[in-house]
């Protein structure tokens, strides 16, 4: 079971945002895909989640075009954390994170208690009863990325399911960008299959079993992260000198600017 | 800032409410005893209490409900507080339709004939509903309806409007002068029952069908994106509650003119008491707004007796002070 983009190809106003990009995300797995501002990563993830149509080829989910998935079935088996959220009604968190289980009927009780869990697990129980508009840039990045797990809480009978996150830890400091890469692992061992886009490519590196790179609205390579992530490549798609390391523990490729 | 509890307050306005609306039946020209209220002892005192005060009284809570609850909707669709049901064109259009029918039908009016007044209703129903067409429609593209078109739409519609409104104002004599003027201040005066029996349909549809949406009103302040995200048909969310609030706005207008302030400034009082969620806001906005307008007009009854003030100047006069000490309160605490 898995989310694919096939041959996809985006044009808007003029420019060619997306050429011929396939990328097969599957359950159980981390993708993530980095790039320089403006290559097509968020362009990407607006098609694959439905937001935009393609100008050329096709988007499935769970083997299924992804637009004949009704809206609210659709809900329960995609869940999207954008990269901003103009949210400026005083909402409490825990209001905020029980939006995210809108498309499920599993009653008051049960959501009340999975908001309690979801928050906790972002390390944002202290945040319950204040006010969205009054926190700050990582406290609410953190609240929405409890909504958006919320969603996904709970296994769905309609199919595998999947997470798709916009630079969700550009706001956060040292210790929370590493639980956001716990979680995100944790996870995809669950059965989820996860796209994220980052912008450290240690981070990437790290946690991801797929690493996607884009340059110009192309894939240039695809693969694990000891496989794509190299001097040359580096050099080509950022335009910097690197050297790529092993990690002392973990052995992952590690990039050196 | 700290939050009342919803069903508190729902439950402190569902008696407020009843209260009010008993004292306001025994203020006015002719002051009423509380006791006769209920063994009437004279045949006249029976006709000012049933066929004049009460129908006044349920047009207030119906017309206050609607205006209140349209209010909230229209903040959340728009995710603007300081959004109201008039930003969609329907009380421009409505005023048009009002002027042009008295301007046209000054003859029917003058002779105050029951066909001359609700010419002016139909009038003004139908400029609400044809001017919030007029800007949904150009708000609305194939990819949808943006409610930044709507809001800029509805400016420019309401503009149009207000330089019809001079025209026809320039053009009539000093009797429809006053008419068009009058109207526009707003006025429950000319309750019957006819007309609670329509206004109070159009209430009860609108309390009955806001529920349905009311989470989805609040996956809408994430985002429209968001929302869609979440399971939520924006698009047929936005169609179906501009349409209810036009119906709202537009029946309310025609029946009781334009009684400003209260679709703005309720809900966002009742948001600051209770919070955004919804589900909660629309019911206790609804409350919240037929009790202000019930207490509005029965001050507009006796403050110049024996003769009467319009509603809408009341509403403002009331609400507006009580609004900015709130700002001011709340500006304090953070």
């Amino acid at each position: 079971m898995t989310m694919l983009a096939d041959n996809i190809s985006l044009h808007l106003s003029g420019f060619d945002l997306l050429r011929n990009v396939s990328l097969e995300v599957e359950a159980g797995k981390v993708t993530a895909i980095v790039g320089p501002n403006g290559a097509g990563k968020s362009s990407l993830l607006k098609v694959i989640t439905g937001e935009m149509e393609p100008s050329k080829g096709s988007v499935s989910l769970n083997q299924q075009p992804l637009s004949q998935w009704s809206l609210d079935k659709k809900a329960q088996m995609l869940a999207v954390l954008p990269q901003h959220t103009l949210l400026n009604f005083p909402f409490t968190a825990d209001e905020v994170v029980g939006l995210g289980r809108i498309p499920h009927q599993t009653g008051s009780l049960k959501d009340a208690q999975i908001v309690a869990e979801a928050l906790e697990l972002v390390d944002a129980s202290y945040l319950q009863k204040r006010f969205y508009t009054q926190m700050s840039g990582g406290e609410k990045q953190r609240v929405q990325l409890a909504r958006v797990l919320a969603q996904i809480w709970q296994p769905c009978e309609l199919g595998e399911q999947f997470l798709v996150l916009d630079e969700p830890t550009s706001a956060f400091d040292l210790s929370h960008q590493k639980l956001t890469l716990d979680i995100v692992r944790n996870l995809a061992s669950r059965g989820v299959g996860v796209v994220m886009v980052v912008h450290d490519l240690n981070l990437a590196s790290r946690c991801a079993d797929n690493l996607v790179v884009f340059n110009g609205g192309v894939i240039e390579a695809m693969g694990s992260p000891e496989d794509v992530l190299t001097e040359q490549l580096i050099d080509k798609v950022f335009g910097v000198k690197s050297i790529i390391a092993k990690h002392p523990a973990t052995q992952r490729p590690l990039v050196i600017t | 800032m700290r939050r009342f509890s919803a069903s508190g307050l729902i439950w402190a306005l569902a008696i407020i409410l009843p209260v009010v609306s008993l004292l306001s039946m025994t203020v006015g020209t002719v002051s009423i005893s509380f006791s006769d209220l209920f063994a009437a002892d004279s045949r006249q005192t029976e006709t000012i209490l049933f066929d004049i005060r009460l129908p006044r009284i349920l047009l207030a809570i119906c017309v206050g409900a609607v205006l209140s609850s349209t209010g909230a909707v229209m903040q959340g669709l728009f995710r603007n507080p300081l959004a109201d049901p008039s930003l969609i064109g329907v009380s421009s259009g409505a005023s048009v339709g009002a002027s042009l029918m008295i301007v046209a039908a000054g003859g029917f009016i003058q002779s105050g004939a029951l066909l001359g007044l609700s010419l002016v209703a139909v009038g003004a129903f139908v400029g609400g509903f044809v001017a919030t067409l007029l800007v949904y429609r150009l708000a609305t593209s194939g990819i949808g309806t943006s409610v930044t078109t709507m809001l800029l739409a509805g400016i420019a519609i309401a503009a149009i409007a207000g330089a019809l409104n001079s025209l026809l104002s320039y053009f009539s004599d000093n009797d429809m002068l006053r008419q068009i003027s009058l109207w526009q201040m707003g006025n429950l005066s000319g309750a019957s029952w006819t007309k609670v029996t329509i206004m109070a349909s159009v209430a009860l549809l609108l309390m009955s069908l806001f529920p349905r949406d009311s989470r989805a009103l609040n996956a809408l302040l994430l985002g429209e994106s968001e929302a869609r995200h979440l399971g939520v048909d924006v698009q047929a969310v936005k169609r179906r509650l501009i349409i209810l609030t036009a119906l709202g706005v537009g029946v309310c207008v025609a029946l009781a003119g334009l009684v400003g302030f209260v679709g703005l400034i309720i809900p966002h009082i009742v948001r600051l008491a209770i919070g955004p969620d919804h589900r909660w806001l629309i019911p206790a906005s609804a409350l919240a707004g037929a009790t202000l307008l019930v207490f509005a007009d029965s001050l507009a009854r006796i403050v110049v007796i024996p003769a009467e003030l319009p509603t809408g100047i009341l509403t403002a006069l009331l609400g507006a002070p009580f609004f900015v000490v709130l700002l001011l309160q709340q500006r304090k605490q953070v």
